[in-house]
């Protein structure tokens, strides 16, 4: 952030050029790339009992925690970079999970409990006479792979065309989001919606005619989640180096100037927003098959705000910081719900407070600060 | 207008996107006037800010408006830059560019061109990056993730930190800049976008002597190529800049001519001092 532009070279279509002066991204894909290699190795080469073995459940832990720091990219470039404070992007990451938990139902066909060849077994139970019309097409993967993206895509487009045109901003925005969330919520626990009500998709079989729970499946899937989030955190960075990233933090900095001098705020906020709605799209879909399950909880309320959470512990608006912050509270959070479970809501409440007041910069801009500080130390300035 | 047109309007406005010309057609000013402000009345909660303002400025002229607090002097700008729509009255820009048709942005882009009072420069952007988000041009967000600046666009900034004399500082942060250094950043990225009327509004307050200077040959400079209109209460000031002074009193136009014949003004000597 707040690097200049240069004359002459100016510009980000230079991708490369772009990364060879950008330290911080290149140790992120540094360890991205170690991690994308290392976690399937020491799972699938290691037999279980050695002692470089990493279990089943920790490589599906992380890989889990990759879907979320995608998620958690997405609510940095609308938040970090363009000033808007969504709390409902994990409504976003809960379809794009629903578009893949419904392909993953249809490709469990006949082996369903109660056995019917179409129907998932709850459609069965509800006595479902035939398939719905929003069930069509979700038996094919590329069907399924549009839907992640077009379904939470779409409904950001629809949303933030309505919010943003009529110049809902602020705190004003963030409650709407949250009421998006929740009313999503309310009908995904609706039996009669078709999408499974409170218990939500479950016992997937199959993803790409693999075994969804083989050791070389849950490898590529986490591997799989590593490219998704190398690719979404380029794409967000080649977004922020451009001319319309430097727009974006002119928006978030002082939105009617930035109109007055001729730009379509809405518009940009409008893309912005579909874009990292997207995002976390894909990250959802990511998540699902890892998790195995997908339920009307991920839409809980609560949710949207620990991502925000996440992004502000990490430090906003420099991407890395917000997969920083995403990994670092995931991590304590599933080790305090096994130590202290009832600890963990004042916990997350107490390190948000702490992090906005002794942190506004997050753990990224603490770690910047110091490393600055450090060099100044060893080089002396000579003016 | 046909239904598709609307539409397609419609769409651009929105998203944002399609096929726009690089620049706004040429304001049609072939009679020498650039604005005509035509009994423009504009009334919050039945107070009469601006009362039935008839004003007119002509190509390349630098005009001062001066005037009591209240006068409707912020009033007018808002009028001519969309931000506040009149009751009644019309306001044209050439002769053929209404401006109560337009929206802010369509009307920055038509060639008008603001400063504000308090500068506003994005503190936490470079100076050459302010200069960079106000150069005119295709501003949709397709355009500007995708391609770079022009070579054009490049000269022009490099002329315009000439101009405006902040070529060492190109590349600190504008929150940086001592208070005049920002008017004159925020008076570059008015030049940036090419503006044919140039709206300043008290470009000198809290300025030292030499900043005040400096802006006025700066302003001065500029008169010929754009047409300015300067609000500003500092009668040094008008007296050293201005040819044609504008005095506004409760809404409307109070008295007109050269700044002396505006000071011997009766009317102006009882509006300003008599109260």
């Amino acid at each position: 952030m707040g690097q200049s532009i240069t004359h002459g070279s100016g510009h980000s279509s230079d991708l490369l050029k772009m990364l060879s002066s950008d330290r911080s991204t290149q140790l992120f894909f540094a360890v991205l790339g170690a991690v994308a290699v290392l976690v399937p190795v020491l799972h699938l080469v290691f037999p279980p009992g050695s002692v470089l073995h990493l279990s089943t459940y920790t490589m599906t832990l992380i890989g889990k925690f990759l879907t979320y720091a995608l998620l958690a990219v997405a609510v940095d470039l609308v938040w970090g970079y363009c000033g808007i404070l969504s709390l409902g992007h994990a409504a976003f990451f809960a379809l794009g999970g629903y578009a893949m938990g419904m392909y993953l139902m249809r490709q469990i066909g006949p082996r369903g409990v109660y056995g019917d060849p179409i129907l998932p077994d709850f459609m069965v139970f509800l006595n479902y006479k035939e398939l719905p019309w929003f069930w069509q097409g979700f038996d094919m993967f590329w069907f399924a792979a549009l839907m992640v993206i077009l379904v939470p895509g779409l409904l950001a487009l629809a949303f933030g065309w309505l919010a943003f045109r009529s110049r809902v901003t602020g705190v004003y925005l963030s409650i709407i989001t949250q009421a998006l969330t929740y009313a999503l919520m309310l009908a995904f626990f609706r039996n009669d919606m078709g999408f499974g009500g409170n218990n939500g998709m479950t016992d997937f079989k199959d993803i790409l005619g693999f075994t969804i729970n083989t050791p070389a499946t849950r490898a590529t899937l986490f591997v799989a989640s590593a490219l998704a989030l190398a690719l979404g955190y380029l794409a967000c960075r080649y977004i922020t180096e451009s001319r319309a990233g430097r727009t974006l933090r002119a928006i978030r900095d002082a939105e009617s100037r930035t109109r007055f001098i001729g730009y379509r705020v809405e518009s940009y906020k409008l893309w912005i927003f579909a874009f990292s709605a997207v995002l976390a799209g894909i990250a959802g879909a990511l998540y699902v098959p890892q998790v195995g399950i997908i339920n009307p909880s991920e839409f809980q309320p609560i949710n949207s705000i620990e991502v925000v959470i996440w992004v502000a512990v990490g430090g906003r608006g420099t991407l890395y910081g917000a997969i920083a912050g995403a990994l670092l509270v995931n991590y304590a959070k599933s080790y305090l719900t096994t130590a202290v479970p009832e600890f963990w809501l004042y916990f997350l409440g107490l390190i948000f407070v702490l992090v906005t007041v002794f942190l506004p910069r997050g753990v990224m801009g603490l770690v910047t600060q110091l490393v600055r500080r450090r060099r100044d130390q060893q080089v002396p300035v000579i003016a | 207008m046909n239904a598709a047109t609307v539409l397609r309007q419609g769409w651009q406005k929105v998203f944002g996107t399609g096929a726009r010309s690089e620049r706004p057609p040429a304001v049609d000013a072939s009679h020498g006037t650039i604005l005509y402000l035509e009994d423009i009345t504009v009334s919050f909660d039945g107070f009469k800010a601006l009362n039935a303002l008839t004003l007119y400025i002509d190509v390349g002229e630098l005009r001062c408006i001066i005037g009591p607090n209240g006068a409707g002097k912020t009033t007018m700008m808002d009028v001519i830059t969309g931000k506040t729509r009149p009751d009644c009255g019309s306001a044209w820009f050439g002769q053929t560019t209404d401006l109560l048709m337009l929206t802010e942005p369509e009307i920055a882009e038509s060639g008008i061109g603001r400063k504000f009072q308090k500068p506003t420069v994005f503190e936490q952007h470079t100076v050459l990056e302010n200069l960079e988000l106000a150069a005119s041009g295709d501003k949709s967000i397709w355009r500007t993730i995708f391609t770079p600046l022009s070579a054009a666009q490049r000269t022009r900034i490099d002329q315009v930190l000439e101009t405006v004399q902040l070529q060492e500082r190109r590349a600190q942060l504008a929150g940086a800049l001592s208070h005049g250094q920002k008017q004159w950043l925020e008076i570059g990225m008015l030049l940036m976008q090419d503006p044919q009327l140039l709206l300043v509004d008290e470009p000198v307050a809290g300025m030292t002597p030499q900043e005040v200077e400096r802006t006025a040959e700066l302003l001065s400079s500029l008169a010929g190529k754009h047409s300015v209109v300067v609000v500003e209460h500092d009668m040094d000031f008008v007296r050293s800049i201005a040819k044609q002074v504008t005095v506004l009193h409760e809404g409307s136009v109070l008295a007109q001519g050269t700044i002396d014949e505006v000071q011997g003004n009766r009317k102006v000597a009882e509006v300003y001092l008599g109260e």
